[in-house]
């Protein structure tokens, strides 16, 4: 063990998980291989919606290889009637945890939704945003009736991935299709096709928050402004797809389940309480996870499956997604309809705001589902303060894969729509973005403070990001190309979109949470253990699947124990580990977990201290701690070192009275709040007007997530987050046909940019401590991706607004874009401003060629 | 993702693969970079029971100087023709063209006689071939023949080739400094154009002599913009935009969630025009 004189939180310590994973020396779930371990595929629907009227499976069976074939029918006694009960199986938002424990319905439904007879539908779901919230029984292989193609309808079980493969071509089944919806706004018309029959509407259910008098603001208003925004669906697309392996442990009766997962702590309740398996017979292991965005913040029906074929059978089971499959299978992003009004005085300062929402939910509920969009809720007035706030979500029922958590969850939705309308407003009050933004800004503030949202701001400065993002643009001198550029007709046209967001990280405070009407549970554990020859332990509840927990949590436990990153191991993804953990997303990490590892170490430090004062034979309060080492007040030479007490501590030969041995801390860190990391971003396109190509020309931004551990992993973070933002707005849509299928199912046709699409990104920082924690972190996972998209699309907007366009959807792809300047040129000058942000007419000539004009 | 199961044979020689293509007849196909082929069998799209692979052909690797033309070996890698001085030289068209192709893996593996024979309307190469007026070799159980590129293409996915045959060289005249360009129009770097236009400009006393315009996804094949190059033919180089405005005549394109038929013909245009104006400057 080094004694460290120096600091390491804030510093560029290269990730310690690099190295094995740029030489693919990672542990993936598909480089586990057990004795005797057969391989799992299921056979899944190519329908959206069908009822199933027989399932023969003889044939499979026959095929070489072939070890079992099962249907939903086979393994419907392997579930439990009320898979909900663990409460531990919530991820910390159960509105109805009360009823859940009492083991009867919470969704009145008694008499049996899509035809299963039990008293509660069996469901994933794990956040019950209402009372009124219609749950769809779902089983993990459909038995009698399909909802999304993709839904698995059966497994095949055989010696390798090969055989198992080829057997499903030999199962044969009979599906009736059924009418199939996938329009959110044809959803909720009369006569629509019903996701669900058995419900008798597509409505999940309707979530509503006001604060103020809203109708005041309306009537008093000079001026309003209206949009009507769509979010495309989104698919994840982590790298590494998701897999399982379960492993019966004969001696102790129990399994291991190994899987690519976010959330093993989740995933272990869930699996117990959906599969009777008591807690601690089950131990789930998260190796190293190539990426989740989300969708691994989720338990899935295979996972289930795996476990309940090597219960069945008494062999390891391993299941490995292909790609097809993760794009029907795994949870899909976003997917909304927004519409939002705001109200403000002829000074354009924010007198009130609408929002109406519908929310694609997807064929079913997972954890999450029908909560993502309520993260959102919260975040739509973003960085401005003013007096009334209506919000109102419809989730709805669609025949496509269920929608969960991805990057961002609901706020990059939320940034989007008040970023977007923020724009309009400026057209409407003839107000630069810039200003109208700082109008409606919070002054800075260090103390928690009040939103319209009802709930409380950590800390904010959110002039000085806008201030300082503008100079590193250099934002006259774009204005001045800008107009060069339209002066001259020029075909490339350039834009300089705003976007000034902030968002809520650190989920979550048991007791925020509470006050909010959304269960507990919201807490992260960590664990400081100090090894007899001073090096040291970290355990974390946490569980990283790329963030660099193992190198920023051995910055945090470096300083506060005086070693350096180095002598730290930290110890992650595995319940036999770390029995208590909340797990990774949300940006939660380091603001609870991170902070957990702080207050831990300093739990260590304070029993340390006294152990040296024993050693020393001085007064615990003349002990001074710098650099890792222990000295008397005074007296610099009379010390000893941390590796010297650690030493002591496990020998116990000479301790204080009465004190246990080894230094070995626990902390369960619960934040009082939330945090609210937040940042001005300045994004500059130049628009092709002949073809409609759109180009990011620069990117900037100016972000402030507090102090920070690691710059290169905040940069790595925001380049990341950036380039899914961009993503979102320009290239990336789950797109399905009428029946129901999805035609971008591969990475041909949905399109995740990659460097040759994205910018050289400008990015600075500022540092505003959360009031939320002792480090004063915020968090900085999904930051990019909720402040990009907006960013985007308002420099498209406003490349383009001399045609008097003032909105184009996401993704703005060329055909798009090409269309709206078609459609604007086609229209009569002087009517090009007929749209509902009323923005003033662009004096142009109806005459110009599509090159631009002058306005 | 899992294909179903084949047969994997090493062609030794071409004449061995013709040998092999023969006793398998239309159930083999030939691997030759494989980038087009094995993502659709993995797709269970085509499940051929025998994969031919022509990867060991060295001596199909080659751009040789042949006087009034370049012979270029049908098994030459899109990134061994991206950096060849001697195609940089007389024919800088296809050296550019191929570095447009896919991504930087693709180019280390895809051939320029796989893309040709997979006779993929969206492919690059093809339409800049066409406007070379390049020629084709193909050898097959019947001998050798050479096959002009605008003969080649029958329909979609569909080339001339029998399945017994190899295409095997591929001879592209030299530029002898008429101007060249290739604008390909696609959403990412790596992906096939939405729509791509291949010209080569020829001058004559300040005028354009005569202009040969490949099309790239514009029909089931590589195209020809027949009716804008007998606009050009002896046009002043500032009536190129008129010119070029029939380049999507005669054209058949398709509808797919990257562009209309519409967007398509509009794209054709502007790129025609782009690519005609460039090539006058080379």
């Amino acid at each position: 063990m080094t004694q460290a004189p120096e600091k390491f939180v804030g510093g560029g310590v290269p990730r310690k998980e690099d190295p094995a994973l740029v030489t693919g020396r990672a542990n993936w779930t598909d480089n586990i291989k057990l004795p005797g371990m057969l391989h799992a595929v299921f056979m899944r629907s190519p329908y959206a919606h069908a009822k199933i009227t027989s399932i023969d499976v003889s044939a499979a069976k026959e095929q070489p290889g072939v070890v079992a074939v099962f249907t939903g029918e086979d393994l419907l006694d392997e579930y439990e009637k009320h898979p909900r009960e663990n409460p531990a199986a919530v991820t910390g938002y159960d509105v109805s945890l009360h009823d859940r424990t009492q083991g009867h319905s919470v969704t009145g439904e008694t008499d049996g939704a899509d035809g299963q007879d039990s008293d509660e539908p069996r469901s994933f779901v794990s956040w019950i945003v209402h009372d009124e919230l219609k749950i769809p029984h779902h089983d993990p292989l459909a038995h009698d009736e399909v909802n999304f193609a993709g839904e698995p309808v059966a497994v095949v079980v055989a010696s390798d991935r090969y055989k198992a493969q080829d057997a499903i071509e030999f199962i044969e089944v009979d599906y009736e299709p059924m009418d199939v919806v996938t329009d959110l706004e044809e959803a909720m018309t009369e006569g629509s096709p019903l996701a669900h029959e058995g419900f008798g509407t597509n409505e999940a259910y309707t979530w509503d928050l006001a604060t103020g008098d809203i109708d005041e603001a309306f009537s008093k208003a000079d001026v309003t402004v209206k949009g009507h925004y769509l979010q495309p669906r989104l698919i994840p697309n982590a790298i590494e797809t998701r897999g399982v392996v379960a492993n019966p442990d004969p001696v102790n009766g129990g399994f291991t389940v190994y899987t690519s997962t976010q959330v093993p702590h989740i995933t272990k309740a869930v699996l117990s309480s959906y599969l009777g398996v008591p807690e601690q017979k089950l131990r789930l292991v998260a190796p190293d996870v190539g990426g989740g965005f989300g969708s691994k913040l989720n338990v899935y029906a295979e996972e289930v499956i795996a476990l309940v074929l090597a219960r069945r059978m008494g062999v390891p089971i391993k299941w490995i997604e292909d790609r097809s499959e993760n794009y029907l299978a795994t949870i899909h992003g976003r997917g909304q309809v927004q519409d939002i009004e705001v109200a403000a005085d002829s000074e354009g300062k924010i007198l009130g705001m609408k929002v109406n929402l519908l929310a694609d939910m997807g064929a079913y509920l997972h954890l999450n589902t029908a909560g993502i969009p309520l993260l959102g809720a919260f975040m739509y007035p973003g960085v401005y303060t003013f007096p009334a706030y209506s919000f109102e979500c419809i989730g709805v029922y669609t025949n496509k894969t269920p929608t969960d958590a991805y990057r961002g969850a609901g706020r990059p939705e939320a940034a989007y729509a008040v970023e977007r309308i923020m724009d309009a407003l400026a057209a409407e009050t003839g107000l630069d973005p810039a200003e109208v933004r700082r109008r409606n800004f919070y002054e800075p503030f260090d103390e928690p403070t009040d939103t319209p949202a009802g709930i409380q701001y950590d800390s904010g400065n959110y002039q000085l990001t806008l201030d300082r993002v503008l100079e590193l643009a250099d934002y006259e001198g774009l204005r001045e190309e800008q107009r060069r550029r339209r002066e001259s007709g020029d075909p490339v046209q350039l834009g300089i979109g705003f976007s000034t967001y902030t968002e809520i990280c650190g989920l979550a405070p048991s007791q925020v949470l509470s006050a909010l009407g959304a269960g507990g549970a919201g807490w992260e554990m960590a664990k400081v253990q100090m090894l007899a020859s001073g090096n040291v332990e970290v355990i974390t509840g946490t569980t990283p699947h790329g963030q660099g927990h193992v190198t920023s949590w051995s910055q945090i436990a470096a300083d506060v124990l005086g070693v350096t990153p180095d002598d730290v191991e930290v110890l992650h993804g595995d319940t036999a580990i770390a029995p208590y953990g909340r797990d990774t997303y949300g940006s939660r990490s380091l603001p609870v977990g991170g902070v957990a590892v702080h207050l831990a170490a300093q739990k260590v430090v304070e029993k340390a201290k006294k152990i040296a004062a024993h050693m020393l034979e001085a007064a615990e309060d003349d002990i001074e701690f710098e650099g890792g080492t222990f000295s008397v007040t005074g007296s610099p030479d009379q010390n000893v070192t941390m590796t010297d007490v650690a030493g002591a501590a496990y020998m116990a030969n000479n301790l204080p009275e009465g004190m246990q041995p080894v230094l070995s801390e626990e902390y369960f860190f619960d934040p009082p709040n939330f945090t609210f990391p937040f940042g001005a971003h300045i994004c500059v396109t130049e628009v092709d007007t002949e073809t409609g190509f759109v180009k990011i020309r620069d990117y900037f931004g100016v972000d402030d997530c507090g102090p920070i551990i690691n710059p290169t992993i905040v940069d790595g973070q925001l380049h990341g987050g950036i380039a899914q933002g961009v993503a979102q707005a320009l290239y990336e849509e789950a797109v399905y046909d009428e029946e129901g299928n999805l035609t971008t199912g591969s990475m041909v046709d949905y399109l995740i940019p990659g460097a040759p699409e994205l910018p050289n990104y400008t990015l600075e920082r500022t540092v505003t401590p959360s009031t939320s924690n002792e480090m004063g972190v915020k968090g900085v996972g999904e930051a990019g991706t909720i402040g990009a998209p907006p960013a985007v699309i308002n420099s498209v907007v406003d490349a383009l607004s001399p045609y008097g366009i003032t909105h184009v959807d996401m993704p703005a792809s060329p055909w798009k874009v090409w269309q709206a300047i078609q459609d604007a040129q086609g229209q009569e000058a002087g009517t090009r401003d007929a749209d509902r942000s009323g923005r003033p007419a662009q004096a142009v000539d109806s005459t110009d060629t599509e090159g631009g004009s002058t306005s | 993702m899992i294909p179903l199961a084949f047969d994997y044979e090493v062609a030794e020689s071409v004449d061995h693969a013709i040998e092999l293509l023969g006793q398998h007849g239309d159930e083999a196909k030939l691997l030759a970079g494989g980038h087009s082929l094995l993502p659709i069998m993995k797709l269970r799209l085509a499940a051929p029971t025998v994969l031919v692979d022509l990867g060991r052909l060295g001596d199909l690797n080659y751009v040789r100087d042949e006087g009034d033309h370049l012979a270029i070996g049908a098994m030459t890698r899109h990134c061994d023709m991206e950096r060849d001085s001697t195609l940089g030289e007389h024919c800088g068209l296809i050296a550019y063209t191929a570095s447009l192709v896919g991504d930087p893996q693709v180019r280390h593996r895809g051939t320029i006689g796989g893309s040709i024979s997979h006779g993929d309307a969206a492919s690059d190469l093809p339409s800049a071939l066409l406007a070379l007026d390049a020629n084709f070799v193909v050898k097959g159980s019947g001998g050798e023949r050479t096959v002009a590129a605008g003969d080649f293409f029958e329909d979609y996915l569909q080339t001339t080739l029998t399945p017994d045959e190899v295409l095997t060289e591929i001879q592209v005249p030299k530029l002898n400094g008429a101007g060249w360009s290739y604008k390909k129009f696609n959403r990412r770097a790596q992906d096939w154009a939405v729509v791509g236009v291949a010209a080569v400009v020829e001058r004559s006393n300040g005028s354009i002599g005569s202009a040969r315009i490949g099309l790239t996804n514009m029909g089931s094949t590589p195209l020809r913009a027949t009716a804008a190059e007998n606009a050009l033919s002896g046009a002043d180089p500032s009536s190129v935009a008129e010119a070029t405005s029939s380049a999507d005549e005669g054209t058949s394109p398709s509808s797919d969630i990257a562009a209309s038929d519409e967007y398509r013909r509009h794209l054709a245009r502007v790129l025609s025009r782009r690519a005609v104006e460039e090539a006058l400057t080379r």
